[in-house]
Formats: structure tokens, sequence, C-alpha cells
């Protein structure tokens, strides 16, 4: 998206005469230029919002049909980090507003700092992911088709040493099941891992996206490009990051509180 | 700074709209707290409408987002429009694939208890190797090997 | 005055391979996708004629020779056939219609029509066509590496966890394919929101761009659902997740829900754009405003939105539950509404009008008739009853490429050989392009009306072979597909021929339409437009008339200085 060449050109300088500095040459006037760019991105979005559909179906039909499993498969997870994550991201949200704002009025320094708590902030998330993910990985709550899975229906994984706290857990609740039932729960439990696997690294994978351009303005912002008349691309990214909060405000409660 | 937002409007030729600190910072405020909230909903049990609750509150605060933060309220009402079109069309397709999935799963468990006896997990989960140094058994090399080779897997 | 060709134009301003491959020019990068589509198109024609080859008698020529090709046994044989489907059905789909008429005729027209400068994001357009490129190389990639045999639907199991040929690949193809069709469609839809001149309300835009505007809907609203789709089954296949494959406990149903709820829409990615071409055609070589231009232009965007609430009428028999079905098939007829009232429109514009039989029109013409067929025997398989009796056989196999070939592709052609003066100057040989039409459209009627009766005989599709009742139809169809092949050849040849050797030079305005596209020269200058041109009722034929020495068309009323700009105004709107 940022690739629309309206507001990849220059610094604020004059304006109000025949062509503004970064008024690119295809459009009359600067306001329609910004209605094009803030149009475009938001039909951007739309596309974000149903490119998530799809999974958030694979969710939804899974956890309608088989509810039982869901409240197992979540106590796995930990509201903790959750909670703590979801906090995180709406801080970063909120400084990236507040970067708009600093941009809105030229204030470059403060816009400065704001962008680069929005990038700390994307960053701590992704290590709060890392430390989530490497525990899953030890202790193999991991999709089934993975080796290292103990959902695989060819090899299960045992987990061993410091490792067994969940699989005990599970061991225990599946012990004095029918093995019909003891397949079924296993096998949910399993597409639950993947579904959260692919939720998460696909909004994981926005994130990093998301501190790729929010780095790419802050560089900007730097060189002292923004101001009152030339703020697009950080309402832009702004947009964007926004909609990576959204999705993960809804993955939070879908994916941690369930019981 | 925060007050001359609203006159800044229009010296800005309409490109955009100045949001007040104070605002934002008050939906960060109840963000947060509807966050706490929510934790607190969803560990407590709500006699079944423990989801609901949660999509509220969760529907809430994306609503916060993008009236406030997203600028919706100020910003060309197009905008709005297409953007809860497609929250309406996603919701189009969840619910025919949820009515349907629903209506054949009878199917899919019937099958499931048909093939279950293939499984592994037909029978009661093993006992994990008590300490993997010592112990033995094919599950256990497997694991041992996975354990040596984490990073590489990874 | 006689036509000359402009000395500096969009294809002569800058020379060389790089102010091609980097171009930021909508009309330079409209001509590449032109030309980018119609290899594809040969490419997938190829395996259109070995698909036909092998069904022309029963055990066909690579089943009755499989040791000559080196194979054991006439099974391995017949897999090479799957292969052929396959390829032929998404080299088609995703490489050939999808970006056809939107990307191709949309990139090099829309933004003239608008009287503007260039889309909104030219960079962003640039990157769409870098994206296609690469997707096109994956799918090259798959097809030289192991092949691809799931069909172009990529229906799991089989996709995830059978098949050994290159599914990723093809499904990272389909995906990147995929994005480049969702930024053509952002591109096209803020063009269309914000680039309009003056003076162009939405209801005074020429119906091309309302169809474009609706296909954009869906490529924004749609393909990133296919996207997801894609990469689901991509990770399925490569991680396990288990969403789909029963083996893991997934739930292959919920694929096709995901997989049609895109790929459902798509279809009208390819036909709305193929109907505002004809809309164009119809209105300027009947030289009479459109009828009903405003149903017209709400039916593309009802189609778009119906699109949306239909896709479960391709799951008729794939275990989706019965409450689901009957819905789908009651939403179904909905969409037969606005298409009906486009037909009835172009047909009503015909009545009483000046028609002139140039080629493009023989294209238009024909694409009535073949969409007429295509569209009803529509409703004979959204209609659950005898959807049961008749899916997955040749009837659906004729019926979408009624559609799809008959419909799209031949406006694509139409299209192509409406915009072909204006793109390079140039006027082709009306007798060759003609005969090939016609060649044409006898071939396709002889290659599918036969699927028709051999589909509800029951005739399953996707079989390397059948029984031998069915080889009257079978030997029909392929003896069509190749005289098909021999139309559209010349059609080609015809295209071609006018480059090459003494060109006969295109005036800017040869077909007397007056959508501001034509108000400029043949080629169009770089900027197309210095000033945004005067706007009026885009089909207000009577602002132009023919100029024998031009031997073409000039304004009435000429804006000062510029022979090609028509004066507005005088005439009555739409």
């Amino acid at each position: 998206m940022t690739t629309a060449s309206a507001d990849a050109h220059g610094h604020h300088g004059d304006h109000g005469h025949d062509h503004p500095e970064h008024l690119a040459h295809h459009f009359d006037t600067l306001e329609q230029q910004f209605d094009s760019c803030k149009l475009g991105m938001w039909a951007f979005l739309l596309t974000e919002v149903l490119f998530f559909s799809g999974l958030f179906v694979a969710y939804a039909t899974l956890r309608a049909n088989n509810p039982e499993i869901f409240s197992l498969a979540a106590s796995f997870l930990d509201t903790k980090w959750g909670a703590i994550n979801t906090v995180v991201l709406l801080v970063s949200s909120f400084t990236a507003a507040m970067s708009v704002r600093n941009a809105q009025l030229g204030e470059t320094s403060k816009l400065k700092r704001n962008l680069l708590i929005t990038l700390v902030c994307a960053g701590a998330f992704m290590c709060i992911k890392y430390v989530e993910y490497s525990h899953k990985y030890h202790v193999g709550l991991l999709p089934p088709g993975m080796e290292h899975s103990m959902f695989n229906p060819e090899t299960p994984y045992i987990p061993h040493g410091d490792h067994t706290g969940e699989y005990l857990e599970l061991q225990a609740h599946t012990a004095d099941m029918t093995p019909a039932e003891r397949v079924h729960t296993m096998t949910t439990l399993g597409r639950f891992f993947g579904v959260y696997f692919f939720l998460t690294g696909l909004h994981g994978v926005h994130v990093l996206i998301g501190m790729g351009v929010i780095g790419w303005v802050l560089m900007r912002a730097n060189r002292g490009e923004f101001g009152p008349d030339n703020f697009t691309a950080v309402d832009l990214v702004a947009l964007y990051w926004h909609l990576v909060d959204l999705v993960w405000i809804f993955l939070f409660p879908l994916l941690y509180l369930i019981h | 700074m925060t007050e001359h937002a609203h006159d800044s409007h229009d010296d800005h030729h309409g490109l955009g709209h100045v949001l007040p600190v104070k605002l934002l910072a008050g939906v960060l405020g109840a963000l947060i707290f509807l966050t706490l909230l929510t934790v607190l909903t969803g560990t407590t049990y709500l006699y079944g409408f423990d989801l609901a609750v949660a999509l509220l509150i969760a529907t809430t605060k994306a609503t916060l987002v993008c009236v406030i933060f997203m600028h919706l309220k100020w910003d060309k009402g197009f905008h709005a429009f297409a953007f809860i079109g497609s929250v309406l069309f996603v919701g189009v397709f969840l619910a025919y694939t949820l009515t349907d999935t629903k209506q054949y799963q009878d199917q899919i468990r019937d099958y499931a208890a048909d093939t279950a006896i293939d499984s592994p997990f037909a029978q009661p989960l093993p006992d994990p190797p008590a300490d993997h140094h010592h112990a033995a058994g094919e599950e256990h090399a497997a694991g041992e090997e996975h354990a040596e080779g984490d990073e590489d897997n990874h | 005055m006689t036509t000359t060709t402009p000395d500096v134009h969009y294809l002569n301003h800058e020379k060389g391979f790089k102010s091609w491959f980097w171009t930021l020019d909508h009309k330079r990068l409209g001509v590449m996708y032109m030309w980018s589509v119609i290899a594809a198109f040969i490419l997938g024609g190829i395996f259109a004629l070995l698909v036909r080859m092998e069904l022309m008698e029963p055990n066909g020529y690579v089943l009755e020779n499989a040791a000559l090709y080196g194979f054991s046994d006439k099974l391995s044989a017949a897999d090479l056939y799957n292969h052929f489907f396959t390829l032929h059905g998404a080299i088609m789909v995703f490489l050939v219609i999808i970006p056809g008429i939107p990307a191709a005729l949309g990139n090099f027209a829309l933004p003239m029509m608008l009287g503007a400068k260039d889309v909104a994001y030219p960079k962003l357009n640039r990157f769409s066509y870098h994206l296609w490129l690469t997707g096109a190389i994956f799918f090259v990639m798959a097809l030289v590496t192991k092949g691809l045999d799931t069909g172009w639907t990529f229906y799991a199991p089989y996709s995830t966890s059978h098949s050994d040929s290159a599914v990723i690949w093809a499904t990272m193809g389909a995906f990147i394919l995929g994005f480049s069709s969702i930024f053509t469609g952002l591109n096209m839809l803020v063009t269309i929101h914000k680039m309009r001149p003056d003076g162009m309300t939405w209801f005074k835009m020429p119906l091309f761009i309302w169809a474009i505007y609706a296909t954009a809907v869906i490529q924004i609203l749609a393909t990133p659902v296919i996207g997801i789709a894609l990469l689901m089954l991509t990770v399925e296949r490569t991680l396990g997740v288990g969403i789909f494959d029963p083996a893991l406990g997934g739930d292959p149903v919920l694929f096709e829900h995901i997989f049609w709820f895109y790929s459902h829409p798509a279809v009208y990615v390819m036909i709305l754009p193929a109907m505002g071409v004809v809309s164009e055609l119809i209105a300027n070589f009947s030289r009479k405003p459109i009828f009903g231009y405003r149903s017209i232009a709400f039916s593309s965007v009802a189609i778009a939105i119906f699109s949306f609430i239909v896709w479960g009428h391709h799951m008729f028999v794939s275990g989706q539950s019965d409450i689901v079905n009957v819905v789908f098939s009651a939403l179904t007829f909905s969409v037969a509404v606005p298409s009906a009232i486009k037909v009835f429109n172009w047909v009503a514009t015909l009545y009483k009008g000046s028609i002139s039989l140039d080629t493009p029109m023989w294209y238009a013409l024909s694409v009535i008739w073949l969409f007429g067929i295509g569209g009803l025997t529509g409703l004979w398989l959204g209609t659950l009853g005898t959807d049961i009796h008749l899916h997955d056989t040749y009837f659906v196999v004729a019926h979408f490429h009624f559609v799809m070939v008959g419909s799209a592709i031949f406006s694509f052609i139409g299209g192509i050989f409406y915009w072909w003066p204006k793109m390079f100057g140039v006027m082709y040989s009306e007798g060759i392009s003609k005969l090939g039409c016609a060649i044409a459209f006898i071939g396709f009627n002889m290659t599918f009306l036969p699927q028709f009766v051999a589909g509800s005989h029951g005739m399953p599709r996707r079989y390397f072979d059948y029984d031998p009742q069915f080889e009257v139809y079978n030997y029909w169809s392929s003896i069509g597909a190749m005289v098909l092949g021999v139309g559209l050849s010349i059609a080609l040849y015809a295209l071609v021929r006018s480059l090459m050797g003494e060109r006969k030079p295109a005036p800017a305005n040869p077909w007397g339409a007056v959508t501001l596209d034509w108000q400029c020269t043949s080629p169009p200058p770089p900027h197309n437009f210095d000033h945004a041109p005067p706007v009026d009722g885009p089909y207000d034929h009577e602002l132009v008339r023919w100029n024998d020495e031009l031997n073409g068309y000039e304004p009435v009323d000429p804006v000062d200085g510029d022979p090609n700009l028509a004066r507005m105004g005088s005439a009555k709107t739409v």
C-alpha cells in the first residue's frame, strides 16, 4: 500500500501554488491526493478483514462443533501473557494515533518519540509471542502434522523431563474416556493448536510487516519530512497498525478466554 | 495544544482532523479497562453467556478503535460504510458455513468413531518417560532425539 | 486533412526494455498485460487442445500409445490427462480470464475514459503487473517441475495430503496472482472514486467503468479469501494443521466453503467487465444511447453483491447440508435477474439503432448469443433437483465455457479489436478479422453444444476416458475445438498483421464513440490530456460526425485548438 507514489515525495514546503512539491503529477489538488490515499488504504483494510475471515471461519466452525474441547484447549494457553500482549498492543495503537496528531501539527520530536514507542511495543509483543511459542514447542502442543506434536496421529510425541505438565494433565483428563472419545479429544485439540498457531502466526506476520513500515515512517520522520501538509504516510501506517490491533482484540478473548 | 484541535481542521486544507490528546488518552484508558473486564468475565462462569459477553466487550473495544483511533467519526462516511459492509460479508460467510457444518457433524463423528481404532489415541496416553537419561522405549528414543534437535527443528 | 499518426506518443516517447518494464504509464502496463495474457491464453489453449485430442475417441491417443511415451501402463498415462485439464483450467482462470479485461483493457482505457492522466496509484499498478509476472513464473515452475493434477479447484484432502504434483508452486502462484488482482481492483476503485473529471457524475460514467467498479468491489472483498484459502491449504500441506484433512480430524467441506466464497464471486470478476465491454460496443455500434443506462449500471452492482451469497451452488453434492442447499439454490436465481436485465437492454439498444457491423460488433453480437445460452443453462444448474443429475458432468463444463469463454473471452477479444486502433494507432483488416470471428464462433458452438448433450446423458467431467456411447459428441467437440483454435489464430493474425508492413493509420475516433478515451490522438500522448476534457453523457453520438477525409469521426463542435475534443453541453444528457 505504501507504494502509493503520492506520498513518496519530499520535504514539506510551500503550497497553494500551481503544483505543490509533494503533489504527484496525475492529481490536481493535495486534497484529491490525500483522499485517494485514504480511500485506497481503507480498501486495503477491507481486504485484510476478509483475508483473516477465512481463518475465523475455520475457528468458528471448529469451536461451534466442539465447545467442550475448546475450553480444555484454552486452559493450556496463558491468559496472563495474552492480557499483557493485549495491553502492549493497545498502548502501541494509542501512540500510533498520537503520532498522526504529532505529524498533523508538525511536532517532529514528539512524532519520533511516539513512533519509537509504537515500534518498541510491537517488538515487545513479538518477544512475548516467542516466549509463548517456545513453551508450546517444548511441551508438544503443536499442529498435528508436525513431528514434535503430541497430537501427531502417526507417532505422537511424548514430552519428558521438565516439559510433561500439560501432557500429564491431558493424560489424566482422557484416562477414563472411551477410545472414540479420546481419539476425538486428541485430534480436535490438535486442530485447535493448528488454528491457534495459524491465526496468531498470521497476525504475527502482520505485526512484523507493521514494524517494517513503522520503521520506514520513523526514518522519514527523522529526516523531518512530515508536517501539516504531508502526513499521509503516518496516517496510513497508523490505520494499518490499528487494524493489526483490531484483529488481536478479537483473537485474545477467542483464544485465551474460553471455558 | 489540545484546544485548537478543532480550529486547525480548516487550516489544513481539510486534509484531516486533529484529535485532542485527552480524547486519545481517554480511549486508551477505556480500552485497558475493557481488557481487564474481559479477563475478569472470561475467568468467571457466566451461565453460558461467556462467548456473548466476550464478543460484546471485544466489539466495543473494536468500535472505539475504529471510531476514534482510526478517525472514522470524522472521516468520509463512505469509509465507514465500506468497513461495516465488509464486516457484514464476513457475517454472511460465518453464518452460512456454521449452519452447514452443524448439520453434518454427526456424519463426521460416525466416520471418526469407525476409524478410531486405528489411532494411537485409542489407547490411554502412555506415561512419559520418568527421566530422559535412563528410560527406554521407542517413543522415548524419539523424544530424546527431538529434545536434542529442538533448535534445529525450529 | 488525412489521418496521420502523431510523432510523439506513449509507445515511442521512451525506448528500450527498461522503459517498458519499469514504466508507470497505465497505457503501457495495459498493453503489457494484454500481450502477457495472450501468451498465457496460448499456453492454456494448448492444454485445451491436448485435452480434446485425448477425448476425441474412446481410449484416446496417449492412452493407446502409453508405452510410446514411456508409461508403464495406461493408468499412469491417464494421470497425464489430469495434468492437462488442471493446467488448462488453472492457467485460464488465474492467468487469463481474471486479469484479462480488468487489468489489460481496464488499465489501458479506464483512466482515459475518465479524462485522467493516470490511475490513482501508478506504482501500485506496476507492482500488480510484476506480481502477475511472478505468479506466472510460479505456474511455469509448477508446470516444469512435477505438473499439477488437482484440478484448478485444489480440493482437499487430495491436494493437501495425496497429490504428489507441484501443488505448492501452483497455490502460491495463485496466491500471488490474487494479490495482483486485489491491487488492480483497489487501484480502479480509487481511480473511479477520486479521479473523475468535473462534470462526470456517477451517472455520466461510461458503463464499462461501472462494470470495472463492480468488479473492483468483488476483487477487494472476495479475492483475499482465496488468498487465505490457498495459504491454509499450503500450510496444511507443509505443517499439517488439520483444518481440512479428515485424517487429522479436519473438514474438507470447509475448504470448499472457503474456496467458493471467493471463487464464485471470481466468476463475476470474469464476466462483469465483459458485460461492460459489450455495453460499450452495443451502444457505440448501434449509434444510439444505451437503453436503460441506470438499470445496467445498477445491475452490475447488484450482481457484485449477489455474488457473495450464492457460492454454495457449487457444493450441492459435496456433503453440504440440505438446509443450506435449499437456501443457496433459491438465492442463486436472484443473480439471473440483473444478468437478464443487461441482455434485454442490449437487445433493446439494437432495436432501431443505426448498426454498423464492424469487427468488435461481431464479437458483441456473438456474446449476446453465447451468454444467452451460458446464462440460461446456469439456471438448470442452480435448480437443486436438476443439478444433482447434472453435477460434475459435461453439462457443467459446457455451461461455464459458454460463460467464461463464450462471454468473457469473446468480449475480451472484442474489446481488443475495439481499442486496438487507440492502442497502436493502426487499423486492422476488417475482412480477416471478421473471418476469424466467424470461424471462432462456429468452432465454439461446435465444441460446446455437443457437450451439453453428452453431459445430460451422464458423461462425467475430468475423466480420461469414456463409454463408447459418448463418442459422437466428443468427436464433434474435438473437431470444434480445432476450428475454434483456427478462428482465434486468424484473429491474432489479423491483429499482428496490422502492425507489420504497410500500416494503415487509425483516426482518433474510428468508431464514433463519444467516451473520453476517443478524444485524444491514436495512439494517445504520454499523459493523455493536457487538461481534463469537457464531459457530457457518454452515449451522445450526435456530438460527433463522420469525416471521409479522416476516415473517422470528428467533433461537430470542436474545442478551440484541439480537433479531437468535442464541445459538450449542447446534447441532452442520458
